[in-house]
């Protein structure tokens, strides 16, 4: 049974709430003590996985748990898919267009990021259909 | 060092933060990118950048940043200003471009974040 379970859905290309779903996430984790070193490692891969969905998916959900030990984001997007994973895994290959880097995003390091931060990682894509990325973090 | 040796160091304005210049950072990180922010951050760090936006706030956020200088002259927006006073951080801003920003503090002894392994 999980303490909290929460989705929250994230829209494509809405920059403007970009970052809520998060910043309640970090909240949350702040207030049942989750030492802050851990919790910016949680927060670094809920952002960048959230700007993800607004960036480059058409759309999705962030499914975010925690339980007695661990804390669990699965995020779930209605698509495009990534075409080449092992391409998309690798740090500054970006897609993003040029007004997403005006913004200060794209600088292709999202998902290497979460690769180090999330003390497990799992991401499965199939063009056309969707990307799903599992990340879970031990509490101590 | 205290953010107050910061501002005076840059001629900064302060934005935001009056009652917070006695606050120590231990080293400072400069870009314009906000995922490499989130890619090296760690401690307490300074965020020296030109890009000028909410995002630049959300992304302090995420790191527990509690000081930005935003270089070249850009001033941020009361929208941004709120945002950030929300979180209790510091904003200062300086004319200086961001490598003179960068120099200036790190020949007086504010070192910078490590390579990565
Ligand atoms: N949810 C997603 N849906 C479709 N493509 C994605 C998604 N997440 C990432 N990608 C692809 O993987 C690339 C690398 O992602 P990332 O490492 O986060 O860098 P960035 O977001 O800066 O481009 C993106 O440019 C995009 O092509
Ligand atoms: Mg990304």
């Amino acid at each position: 049974m999980p303490l909290i379970a929460e989705v929250f859905p994230v829209e494509k290309d809405d920059f403007v709430t970009a970052g809520e779903a998060s910043a309640k996430i970090k909240r949350t984790l702040k207030k049942l003590g989750v030492d802050s070193a851990l919790l910016r490692r949680i927060s670094v891969c809920s952002y960048e996985v959230e700007l993800n969905l607004v960036i480059h998916s058409l759309g999705g959900t962030i499914d975010f748990q925690v339980t007695q030990d661990s804390v669990m984001l699965l995020v779930k997007d209605r698509g495009p898919g990534i075409a080449n994973l092992e391409l998309a895994m690798r740090e500054g290959w970006s897609t993003a267009p040029e007004s997403v880097r005006m913004m200060g995003f794209g600088a292709g390091m999202g998902l290497p990021n979460m690769k180090r931060n999330a003390d497990e990682f799992d991401i499965k894509s199939e063009a056309g259909v969707g990307t799903e990325i599992l990340m879970k973090f031990r509490l101590k | 060092m205290v953010i107050r040796r910061i501002a005076e160091l840059l001629e900064a304005e302060v934005i935001l933060g009056e009652d917070k210049l006695d606050m120590e950072v231990d080293m400072a990180f400069s870009s314009d990118m906000m995922s490499d922010v989130l890619a090296y951050v760690t401690g307490r760090t300074v965020l020296l950048t030109g890009l000028v936006n909410e995002h630049v706030i959300r992304t302090a956020e995420m790191v527990d940043l509690e000081c930005i200088v935003f270089v070249r002259g850009k001033l941020p927006t009361q929208e941004i200003i709120d945002k950030a006073k929300e979180n209790g951080m510091v904003l200062l801003a300086t004319t200086h471009t961001l490598y003179c920003t960068s120099g200036i503090l790190y020949s007086n002894g504010l070192t910078g974040i490590g390579r990565r392994k």
